[in-house]
């Protein structure tokens, strides 16, 4: 969004240092994370994977502040991140919920509009207008403004929801399972308008995702996430050349072969 | 990323006026009350300037968003000023707000207050075919239970007897018991004026017995346990647990209101019982304390002044109450659609109809049966 480089820009966008995340489950506690490090650059599309239950979920939950941590730190832009959640957090950070998370009791424009309105100072035309343009940016047209979430269908759901949160404009988009539940066809347009995106308003994108497809299309970088840690991190070349077995099970099994097969044939990879 | 207050400085140029933008203009800057009044003000202060006499120098200008693009772009009245300075990021951004500003679409026509009557009709008659559709239902239900008695939903019944019934004794007897004093005390003030201290017994008996004991617990077990029904089945409409149940082959009626039905009914006489004893306890303990009338005389007489038959009305009575609130608020339940707003009008008007139809029936019940018991 910032054209001159200050030296705060040089910062990373998010820190993870030394983190420890453990929950209480059964009356024991459950380590989820041990001695988790990881840095996002700005400008980045980093994909975290991982096996059911490793965590990439909890990771993105501390990155938002709706986690604690029990040891280590996370610092998002600068601060740490349990004081994202504060007011003004919509302007910092965005969040894509698995299912969307909207808001069941408003109309679309007024879940799109809902952070701006918060604001209050804000007139009611502008936010309007800017709630249309972002629902047109995330490709919906604006017929669809006075419907209530529940008479969606679950790509809308996606979209509607990505529109909400990027109306701060948001430097830091967060995405859990962005394309979890969509047909292929609203899957990679979805990753298409999510790679147009992240080009135009120069987004950071963390994104949690299965879909390998998705995975090889849109990340500049992916982490794994196994043994409570991040076991590898790079371009998909560097992630594949590790010899952990979850890697070799997720990328080089049957079904990320395919993947990797019929986008190497189709599209030839950046 | 700095974030600094917006600001627009009028400078003069060579060739008229120019605009210079500063600072931040993003939402979070711009919707500070004193930034916006400013950025309003001075827009405002612009706004009889020609396009062609001012250029605009957006150069300065350290963070611009969408909100901030669509402030300038309605300001410029949706087309572009003949002079315009800015950095080919700032166009984009601009760019793209122009591309894809629309004029906002029609909201369904507004309601006349005729339309909303109609409506309401509407939403009453199917309502009622609702709920009657419901009571049919459950008798065949009933009819399917009584045929094959060990096929039937028994550990639900059980778990929503212990839910409805073990669970609310506390409160019922605590309200009963309140109850029970606060009119022993002002029953006695009256009764000493004409020397009947022992018409206690009877005015307590009656009251409590027939009427009192029943509404109270009615009451109670509707607030309490109509409104976590009608919750529990909203919820499940609302995360398909219905149309799961349904696609498995098994009937909402038969496992979800039977039971409720069923163990609401059991547990309405028993909870009347037990406030109205509760109540009656209160009601002993107070006569004692202000008319003297000892625990021993009180419970000698009672059986001669209170017919057994008050004891009947009031146990048919309850289960019927059981069976009304039951109905009630699984027909409401049922009727949830899926987001928060229809939840908690659902809940409310569960509770809300199942104590105003409690007491109407109780109402009609006391001319209906006015013959018996007293």
């Amino acid at each position: 969004m910032t054209q001159r480089t200050t030296p705060l820009q040089r910062q990373p966008m998010v820190q993870i240092d030394g983190l420890w995340s453990m929950f209480r489950s059964g009356g024991r506690d459950v380590v989820v994370h041990q001695d988790l490090d990881l840095r996002i650059e700005r400008g980045e599309l980093l994909s975290i994977v991982g096996g059911s239950g490793s965590g990439k979920t909890v990771l993105l939950r501390q990155m938002l502040g709706l986690v604690q941590p029990q040891r280590g730190q996370v610092t998002v832009l600068g601060k740490p991140a349990a004081q994202l959640a504060r007011a003004g957090a919509a302007s910092r950070v965005g969040m894509l919920f698995q299912h969307g998370a909207l808001f069941s009791a408003f109309s679309v424009i007024d879940n799109v509009a809902f952070a701006l309105r918060e604001l209050g100072t804000l007139p009611d035309d502008l936010i309007r207008d800017v709630a249309l343009v972002k629902l047109q940016m995330v490709g919906l047209s604006p017929s669809v403004a006075h419907q209530m979430p529940a008479s969606l269908s679950g790509g809308m759901i996606k979209r509607v929801a990505l529109a909400r949160a990027l109306v701060m404009d948001p430097p830091l988009l967060l995405l859990d399972e962005p394309t979890a539940g969509l047909d292929p066809g609203s899957a990679d347009t979805f990753c298409a308008l999510l790679k147009s995106l992240h080009e135009e308003l120069g987004l950071t994108v963390v994104m949690v995702t299965h879909d390998l497809d998705t995975l090889l299309e849109l990340s500049t970088r992916i982490a794994v996430v196994a043994d409570k840690h991040i076991v590898a991190e790079g371009d998909i070349a560097h992630v594949l050349a590790q010899p952990h077995p979850f890697i070799q099970e997720f990328f080089l099994g049957e079904r990320g072969r395919r993947a990797s097969a019929l986008l190497h044939t189709g599209t030839p990879m950046g | 990323m700095t974030d600094t207050a917006p600001e627009l400085t009028p400078q003069p140029s060579v060739d008229g006026q120019t605009l210079v933008l500063r600072g931040c203009w993003n939402a979070a800057q711009l919707a500070m009350p004193q930034n916006w009044q400013r950025i309003t003000q001075a827009l405002m202060q612009t706004a009889h300037m020609t396009p062609t006499c001012c250029a605009w120098d957006l150069r300065a200008v350290s963070r611009l968003d969408h909100t901030g693009a669509q402030l300038l772009w309605n300001h410029w009245g949706r087309q572009w000023p003949t002079r315009l300075q800015l950095s080919p990021h700032q166009r984009a951004m601009l760019e793209r707000v122009a591309r894809l500003t629309t004029p906002p679409p029609e909201r369904a026509s507004g309601h006349t207050l005729l339309l909303k009557f109609d409506q309401a009709l509407c939403r009453l008659q199917e309502s009622l075919t609702d709920l009657l559709r419901l009571v049919g239902q459950l008798a065949i239900d009933l009819v399917t239970l009584l045929r094959a008695p060990q096929r039937g939903p028994w550990r639900d019944v059980s778990g929503h007897l212990y839910h409805m019934g073990a669970t609310a004794l506390p409160i019922t007897a605590l309200v009963g018991f309140m109850i029970g004093i606060v009119l022993a005390y002002l029953m006695s003030r009256q009764l000493r004026q004409f020397g009947a201290d022992t018409f206690i017994v009877n005015i307590l008996g009656i009251a409590l017995i027939r009427e009192l004991g029943p509404m109270l617990a009615a009451i109670l077990i509707a607030g309490r346990s109509g409104s976590a029904m009608t919750a529990q089945i909203g919820v499940m409409r609302v995360t398909e647990e219905l149309d799961a149940m349904r696609v498995m082959g098994i009937a909402s009626g038969f496992r979800l209101v039977l039971p409720r039905t069923l163990a609401s009914a059991l547990v309405m006489p028993l909870i009347a019982v037990w406030t109205t004893a509760a109540a009656l306890l209160g009601g002993i303990l107070a006569a004692k304390l202000v008319l003297g009338v000892t625990p021993a005389y009180f419970f000698a007489t009672l059986p001669d002044v209170v017919p057994i038959g008050n004891l009947w009305l009031a146990l048919g009575k309850s289960v019927f109450f059981g069976v009304l609130i039951a109905l009630i608020a699984c027909h409401f339940g049922l009727r949830v659609k899926p987001n928060t707003d229809s939840l908690g009008q659902g809940t409310t008007a569960s509770v809300v109809t199942s104590i105003t139809l409690v007491l109407l029936v109780d109402a009609a019940a006391a001319v209906i049966f006015k013959n018996v018991g007293l």
